[in-house]
């Protein structure tokens, strides 16, 4: 129930005035309110609690802390690890 | 882009960056159940260098929803014309005599939902019953949770209501980390509760004990990521909040959800189970919504509650001992037969081991 997981937005539609949207969970898709993020687009992963998008994954910053870790990796490397 | 954080090789490269850096103990906690059941599932724990103990912390509704507010489930779900509905974990959660999934068998209309709109959908389907939703969870849930409210009342929807055990993460860790019993030294503050309410809330709790903490994600490279900002931290003396969760988490948190949260939300004590009450620790609704409050609505006041004598759950919640120390565990306690709700939910404690130890503790 708490595991909130990160689903792609496919639809996004309204209902009684609620910003909704259809999501796919790898395969599954279920009906999410997208009330509380209004930034999200189609095609962007929104991580989903309850049938609530608490918050849209940001790719830029998931390709900076993935940035930083091959700098890492290339550091050990020059030090000949 | 997700594929990448559960990439082997980087995983491998942050726990060798985490070897490379550990110089002696420490022990940390990782708040979130979701976090402990991550951690089990893909043997993190093991892959760790001796040196870093990871203690379990109470973050798992099911868990830690009191077994007076259990019993009130069970007695409103026993109630003529009601139709209880919860997800899907609470259904076996141990009250003091029988739990939900008994008062299904015995022909209570109890249902499992995956949201409580879906719950309000039900009411609006069945104006002639009660329609109650068991609202548990953290701050990652109420938003959910508390929106039914919102759109009931907005609807003139009467015959819906919610039994409220919203329960909060600073305080309990508060609890933790006041407690003489406490040996955390670095937190793995949890993402996704993070990502609704924001860190600033934690930046104090930080400084006045000490105690550096990491916003962490949930998949194994964020976990590993989480873990090695805290040692980090920990080797080098310095007491920060700091983000490794930086795609799911800002400083300010999700605002449209907190004004949801705060709109009809106000904090109250909460009892834990196996813990205790907690001041403040908890949620309930405001009085402008109390036509909606299940426990008002159905007057379940006076409820005896007894404990099982054998459960060493609230030991394992507070991080004191870990599930295979209990003598039930595995038998005769296991995820079918379970004698405490840690070993219910999948992001229980006890549950976690049991799936995933790879260890044989016999
Ligand atoms: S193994 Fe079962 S009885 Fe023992 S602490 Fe865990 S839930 Fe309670």
């Amino acid at each position: 129930m708490c595991l909130g997981i990160p689903g792609k937005i496919i639809e996004i539609f309204n209902h009684e005035s609620t910003r909704m949207g259809k999501v796919d969970f790898n395969g599954v898709e279920l009906e999410v309110c997208l009330e509380a993020v209004p930034e999200a687009q189609l095609g962007n992963y929104v991580i989903v609690h309850a049938g609530f998008a608490i918050s849209t994954l940001s790719e830029s910053e998931a390709k900076e802390t993935l940035d930083i870790l091959n700098q890492l990796d290339s550091f050990q490397q020059e030090l000949g690890n | 882009m997700l594929d990448q954080f559960r990439d082997k090789q980087l995983v491998q490269q942050s726990l060798a960056e985490i070897r490379r850096i550990t110089t002696r103990p420490w022990a940390i906690m990782e708040i979130c159940g979701g976090q402990t059941h991550a951690i089990m599932q893909y043997g993190l724990h093991e892959l760790l260098p001796q040196e870093i103990e990871l203690i379990h912390g109470p973050g798992c509704p099911v868990c830690v929803t009191s077994l007076e507010l259990v019993d009130k489930a069970i007695a409103i779900a026993s109630k003529e014309n009601v139709i209880f509905t919860s997800y899907g974990d609470m259904l076996r959660v141990p009250g003091s005599s029988q739990d939900l999934f008994a008062v299904k068998a015995g022909g209570g209309d109890v249902r499992v939902v995956y949201s409580a709109i879906e719950a309000l959908h039900i009411a609006e389907k069945n104006p002639d019953k009660e329609v109650v939703f068991f609202g548990i969870g953290f701050e990652t849930t109420a938003p959910a949770n508390v929106i039914s409210v919102v759109k009931a009342k907005n609807q003139g929807i009467r015959n819906y209501s919610m039994l409220v055990s919203q329960v909060c993460v600073p305080p309990a860790m508060h609890a933790i980390l006041g407690s003489p019993a406490n040996r955390v030294q670095g937190f793995l503050a949890a993402g996704h509760v993070c990502a609704v309410m924001g860190y600033r809330e934690y930046e104090p709790i930080a400084q006045q004990y000490r105690v550096p903490m990491a916003v962490t994600g949930f998949e194994p490279l964020d976990l590993t990521l989480g873990i090695l900002e805290t040692v980090k931290m920990l080797e080098s003396g310095q007491v920060e909040v700091r983000n490794a969760y930086t795609r799911g988490v800002t400083r300010d948190g999700n605002l449209i959800a907190q004004k949801i949260i705060h709109d009809c939300f106000e904090p109250c004590d909460r009892n834990w189970r196996g813990i205790g009450m907690i001041p403040m620790s908890g949620w309930k609704l405001k009085d402008a919504y109390r036509d909606f409050d299940a426990e008002l609505k159905f007057q379940v006041q006076d409820i005896q509650t007894r404990e099982s004598e054998i459960c060493i759950a609230g030991q394992i919640l507070q991080g004191l001992k870990k599930p295979y120390e209990c003598p039930a565990f595995g038998k005769p306690c296991t995820p079918q037969n379970p004698l405490g709700a840690t070993m219910v939910s999948s992001e229980g404690a006890c549950a976690a081991y049991y799936l995933y130890a790879r260890i044989d503790h016999e």
